[in-house]
């Protein structure tokens, strides 16, 4: 049970009960809506993106522990950011989640929770939703994404 | 299975479970460290050695191809391949071997209906009745279909115990009923389905009726002239057999006026530029080289099956799943989603608020292998407004205890977020 409870943390269970900014974003500009068809996760992105920069992110919609704590701990990191950081703060999270090696060793704050995610590979796709989402928000205003 | 209204205590002396386990080497894998406790069989079924054996024999004493070799392997294995037919033939009590087409599986199966028989047969503004608690694969051929026809989809809705709505049939059967295509036992929910009253209903408006037997072959024994459906599908791999191997049963009178489904080897008895001749049944049906060995192991599993005993079957399983029913429903936060009267092999859950795939990822690391998600029946999940159900399905092959251990996990995931 070690690495279930190295995956389910206590910010991860925190955030998947009570998520941040867990809402529709009225003024967004940008939307996306991810959809994982294995398990049916469903996830919007709503972003208000003023020349190049996040001024406002929120979310909203269904998943697991794991795809609504990442989604919440997700608006935490990126606002503020610009689709560049954005790409590279996602490029570095993905590495944490599949375990692999980043030459890069300063610290993701609390994405680093995620870590545990590595040993238990069907999850990667929870873990990576909202990012795929967002992704996908930034480069392509109103779409849909699906992992499948 | 037996409806477990009906259930009796008594069982046929000489089942024990723990023998038939050491016919499936696949049981005494360790996962995570732990023993695998396997209640994912409506997924897929583990297989007998008997099975392997028989793919084995196949491939090392009498590989060749079928019903075109003038050589010995080719003689045996198109008499192993014919063989298989007939098994299946005694099995689900067909009236003529010539009845008993081999396809991919349960899709393909039905996928050859719609197309050769509902493109033929059906026409703008005629409509296709099918139920709510459909598996995916039972929803989209004929949605495909009427696409192609213009016809029309007509759903039976299903109650709150996961019912099919009888009456709800009632008022949807009308003179332009063109076909009928409901499945046996609901992969998502469990509840078997009154067919042979559909069936009986159905033809008194003349329309023929399709039966997705998939989850209903491995639980009971099947009399397709008793039920009198036009066409019967399952898959092999459910029923202990391998995968890519499944049956198509259809009456002689319907097979034999539909159109080929594929153009190919096989499926012809002569060709020339101007114009091709069509076999006859079942080889019309039987485009290119089919799964030889599939089909020799589908045999290999239903003689594994005969030798247990289907009534010693249903009558064990009948017993595992009311011991699972009653052991989930003492378990707090556990809402059971389907509960009627008369179920088969699957117990379908949710747990508070903790998101399926969770309870899914920490099961699998205490070696206990459900099912999460939607099933492919996005309608049923939708009918009971979850997003998702665990699905804890059961063969003869498991026991009380594997029930027992399923509930104590379940007590451990609520510990991990609570």
């Amino acid at each position: 049970m070690d690495d279930v409870k190295e995956l389910y943390q206590e910010l991860i269970l925190d955030h998947s009960r009570s998520p941040l900014n867990f809402h529709k974003l009225e003024t967004a500009n940008r939307t996306a809506l991810g959809y994982n068809p294995l398990c049916g996760d469903r996830i919007s992105v709503y972003l208000e993106v003023d020349s190049d920069k996040i001024n406002k992110v929120s979310f909203d919609g269904d998943g697991c522990a794991i795809c609504k704590a990442s989604a919440s701990l997700m608006t935490q990191a990126v606002g503020g950011k610009t689709h560049k950081e954005v790409l590279s703060l996602f490029e570095r999270f993905h590495k944490i989640i599949t375990g692999k090696k980043d030459p890069d060793s300063s610290t993701l704050g609390k994405l680093e929770a995620f870590r545990g995610v590595s040993e238990f590979p069907l999850r990667v796709k929870c873990a990576s939703l909202a990012w795929h989402t967002l992704k996908s928000a930034l480069e392509n205003g109103d779409s849909t994404i699906s992992t499948e | 299975m037996e409806p477990i209204s009906k259930l009796t205590p008594s069982q046929k002396p000489g089942f024990d479970v723990s023998t038939v386990r050491r016919d499936f080497p696949a049981l005494s894998l360790k996962v995570h460290g732990k023993p695998l406790v396997y209640l994912d069989n409506a997924a897929t079924t583990q297989k007998p050695q008997s099975v392997l054996d028989a793919l084995s024999r196949y491939y090392t004493e009498e590989c060749s191809n079928i019903h075109r070799g003038i050589h010995l392997l080719s003689e045996r294995a198109s008499q192993d391949y014919e063989e298989a037919r007939l098994k299946v033939q005694r099995f689900l009590n067909a009236n003529r071997p010539e009845e008993i087409i081999f396809v991919k599986g349960t899709t393909e199966a039905i996928n050859l209906v719609a197309q050769s028989y509902g493109r033929t047969e059906l026409r703008q503004g005629d409509e296709i009745i099918i139920s709510a608690m459909e598996h995916h694969s039972n929803i989209v051929p004929w949605q495909m279909l009427c696409e192609q026809t213009g016809a029309v989809l007509r759903v039976i809705p299903i109650t709150d115990t996961g019912e099919l709505s009888f009456g709800g049939f009632g008022r949807l059967l009308n003179a332009r009923t063109k076909f009928v295509a409901i499945t046996h036992v609901s992969n998502a929910l469990g509840s078997i389905n009154p067919v042979k009253r559909i069936i009986e209903m159905a033809h008194e408006q003349g329309v023929p009726v399709l039966i997705d037997g998939a989850q209903a072959v491995p639980h009971q024994k099947i009399d397709v002239q008793a039920l009198d459906c036009d066409f019967y599908a399952f898959s092999g791999h459910k029923l202990y057999g391998p995968t890519g191997i499944g049956i198509l049963y259809g009456k002689t009178e319907l097979l034999d006026k539909m159109p080929p489904y594929q153009g190919g080897g096989d499926m012809i008895s002569s060709v020339t530029f101007e114009k091709t001749t069509y076999n006859k049944l079942p080889y019309k049906f039987e485009a290119g080289t089919p799964n030889i060995a599939g089909a020799i192991g589908l045999g290999a599993a239903i003689d594994y099956v005969m030798k247990v005993g289907q009534a010693t079957i249903s009558t064990y399983e009948s017993k595992l799943l009311l011991h699972a029913i009653s052991s989930l429903s003492e378990v707090a936060l556990l809402r059971q989603i389907g509960t009627a009267k008369e179920r088969a092999g699957v117990v379908s859950f949710t747990l508070g608020d903790i998101h399926p795939h969770d309870i899914g990822t920490i099961l699998d690391r205490e070696g206990i292998a459900i099912r999460t998600g939607h099933h492919c029946a996005q309608p049923v999940m939708a009918r009971f407004k979850v997003p998702a159900t665990c699905r804890a399905s059961f063969s003869f092959y498991n026991t009380m205890e594997e029930v027992d251990a399923l509930v104590s996990a379940l007590e451990r995931v609520k510990k991990v977020f609570h």
